[in-house]
């Protein structure tokens, strides 16, 4: 019982994650239609770009929670040039290109971010300033009664910092669901996600709104940057976690914000309980290792074929 | 049309100062357009087509279909681009209008096939028409919190009002893509209202509806006019329509200009006749 209760909250925390991941590509593709492939690097370049400033700021003898916090800045201003540069210089010259061309644009900035990130910063992994930025680190054990083997106490153990992780998560997802419903820029993303051509008409600058959304999600990215980066560290291997959000995206459908928070956590609970269900069971043959790596892919094939739109998605019925 | 709108009509009529030259209402020229062409590739769309709309009138735009109604007004919101011609709006000409300066410069469009943003609420598709009128940047918006929140309670009392006027109130928080087609129409010229514009675009605002919906429609369009005072550019193919409503007409065909007149010439026009008719060659 209290192993249960430990898969399920540890699912949960990696759900919350997943779900801010597929978020950020849940954002711009509403927005601007694109597949935005570089989500994942985004991720690692604005933990790094966190990181590294605030490595070069210790260099100069800056430490502490003030050095971190400046590097917090250093970060957030870096987010919003890098939206910028993508709407001058890939969204806009590209304005009515088919959908791939796009895709594929995006695949240039992941290995352009790539480049500059290893330049600027080094290739070798950092460790996250967990503690400069007063993140907890520890761990409790909580004491379930009756939930343990043979009627004992169960344990379960919590890690402060995926509590702070799925708080903190909460707190985004909410506040970003209710800045697109209930103010102007909200309704205007949301207006250009439904029709270009009636945004336009009166007059909503769409170049306006890619810049904000690109931030959005490049603020999105910092913040997974940091609790992915907490629970392991930053490294450029950090962005296949990006990989992890195609299942969730998949599941939840491409355009729906809930369904990328739902998604997340099925995803999430749905790995560990495999993990812990189905890895014995298969225990013996090659399927049951790492159940945790294909069984995502495998649940997203299933809603391929049976519910491509996904859980929240739209249907999309043409008229012929 | 029914006696309702045609009373309408007439009571207009009589308000109206003096007939200028060309017939119909209106003071100076709020806009013109002058020897616009317009071609995609090899195709025509418009060649050579001038005329200009007058400040307070309702300008009709008819021809049969692909005569290039549609690519005009396109034209005069900034869609697309002349290759030749100029638009003259409130003093200042251009080759090219852009959707931006357009919207901020008051002029408000509907589209033929009803562009709304279907996963939005009715009030939301009307408060977004208002997105001009609202100025806090931002930061403000982040935390819908002081300023933004004084706006946004401002701005929605103007919202409610245009809802009263489209008697639209029982559908204000469903999401339009669940209305009926009419009602669809409504809400999107309620979001042209919103923007609170000097020239107000409409394309086929009547196209797909019954008898009972086209009269509302109507009274709309002739009440937006008179009391508001807003200049109507309105393209429609119903007939009846355009003779009740509009001050002076423009006739498109094969991208070119026709006639142009008040109503009652145009209906006379052998040119416009053959053009609805077919000729014998």
């Amino acid at each position: 019982m209290d192993l249960l209760i430990q898969t399920i909250w540890e699912g949960l925390v990696a759900g919350v994650l997943y779900a801010l991941i597929a978020l950020g590509f849940v954002l711009i593709f509403k927005a601007s239609g694109v597949f935005n492939f570089a989500q994942g690097i985004m991720v690692v370049f604005a933990a790094l770009t966190l990181v590294g400033t605030y490595e070069k700021l210790a260099a100069q003898g800056f430490t502490g929670p003030a050095a971190a916090f400046t590097a917090m800045a250093v970060a957030i201003v870096v987010m919003y040039a890098l939206a910028m540069v993508v709407e001058r210089f890939v969204l806009r010259p590209l304005v009515n290109q088919p959908d791939i061309i796009l895709f594929m644009a995006t695949f240039g900035l992941t290995y352009l971010l790539i480049g500059a990130g290893e330049v600027i910063f080094g290739g070798e992994p950092k460790v996250m300033i967990t503690k400069e930025l007063f993140l907890p680190t520890g761990s409790t054990d909580l004491r379930i009664p009756g939930a343990g083997p043979n009627g004992r106490d169960g344990l379960v153990l919590l890690q402060h910092i995926d509590i702070a992780a799925a708080i903190i998560a909460s707190v985004m997802i909410a506040a970003l669901a209710f800045f697109f419903q209930y103010t102007r820029i909200g309704r205007a993303l949301r207006a250009v996600a439904d029709s270009h051509k009636a945004a336009l008409s009166v007059g909503i600058s769409l170049n306006q709104i890619w810049v904000i959304v690109w931030f959005t999600a490049g603020i999105v990215a910092l913040i997974t940057g940091i609790m992915w980066g907490a629970r392991s560290d930053v490294s450029f291997g950090l962005q296949t976690i990006a990989l992890k959000a195609l299942p969730v995206l998949i599941l939840g459908g491409f355009t729906s914000v809930p369904g990328a928070i739902i998604g997340g956590l099925i995803i999430g609970i749905g790995e560990k309980l495999g993990e812990l269900y189905l890895a014995p069971m298969l225990l013996g043959s090659t399927l049951g290792r790492g159940v945790e790596s294909w069984l995502a892919y495998f649940i997203a094939l299933a809603f391929l074929l049976f519910r491509p739109q996904g859980l929240f998605g739209e249907k999309i019925i043409e008229r012929i | 049309m029914n006696g309702d709108t045609m009373t309408a009509a007439r009571q207009r009529a009589e308000n109206s100062a003096a007939p200028s030259p060309a017939g119909g209402r209106g003071g100076e020229v709020v806009l013109e357009v002058k020897n616009v062409s317009l071609s995609f590739g090899g195709v025509k769309a418009i060649r050579g087509v001038s005329f200009d709309i007058r400040k307070g009138e309702i300008r009709a735009i008819i021809g049969p279909n692909g005569a290039g109604k549609t690519s005009m007004l396109n034209v005069i919101n900034g869609f697309y681009h002349p290759q030749e011609g100029t638009i003259t709006y409130k003093g200042a000409t251009r080759r090219r209008m852009r959707p931006y300066v357009a919207a901020s410069q008051g002029i408000a469009r509907t589209f033929q096939n009803v562009a709304l943003f279907k996963g939005m609420t009715t009030l939301d598709n009307i408060m977004a028409g208002r997105t001009l009128k609202m100025k806090r940047g931002f930061f403000w918006q982040m935390f819908r919190y002081g300023p933004a929140m004084t706006e946004e309670v401002e701005h929605r009392k103007k919202v409610e009002e245009i809802i009263d006027f489209l008697e639209i109130q029982a559908i204000r928080k469903i999401p339009v893509g669940k209305l009926p087609y009419g009602l669809q129409k409504r809400v999107e010229l309620g979001r042209a209202l919103a923007m609170e514009p000097e020239l107000l675009l409409l394309d086929e605002p009547m196209a797909g509806m019954n008898l009972e919906e086209k009269e509302d429609m109507s009274r709309f369009i002739l009440d937006v006019n008179d009391q508001l005072g807003t200049t109507i550019a309105l393209i429609e193919h119903d007939m009846g329509v355009v003779m009740d409503l509009s001050d002076r007409v423009v006739v498109l065909d094969y991208g070119q200009k026709i006639a142009d007149g008040t109503p009652e010439d145009v209906q006379k026009n052998q040119d416009v006749i053959d053009a609805y008719l077919g000729v014998a060659h």
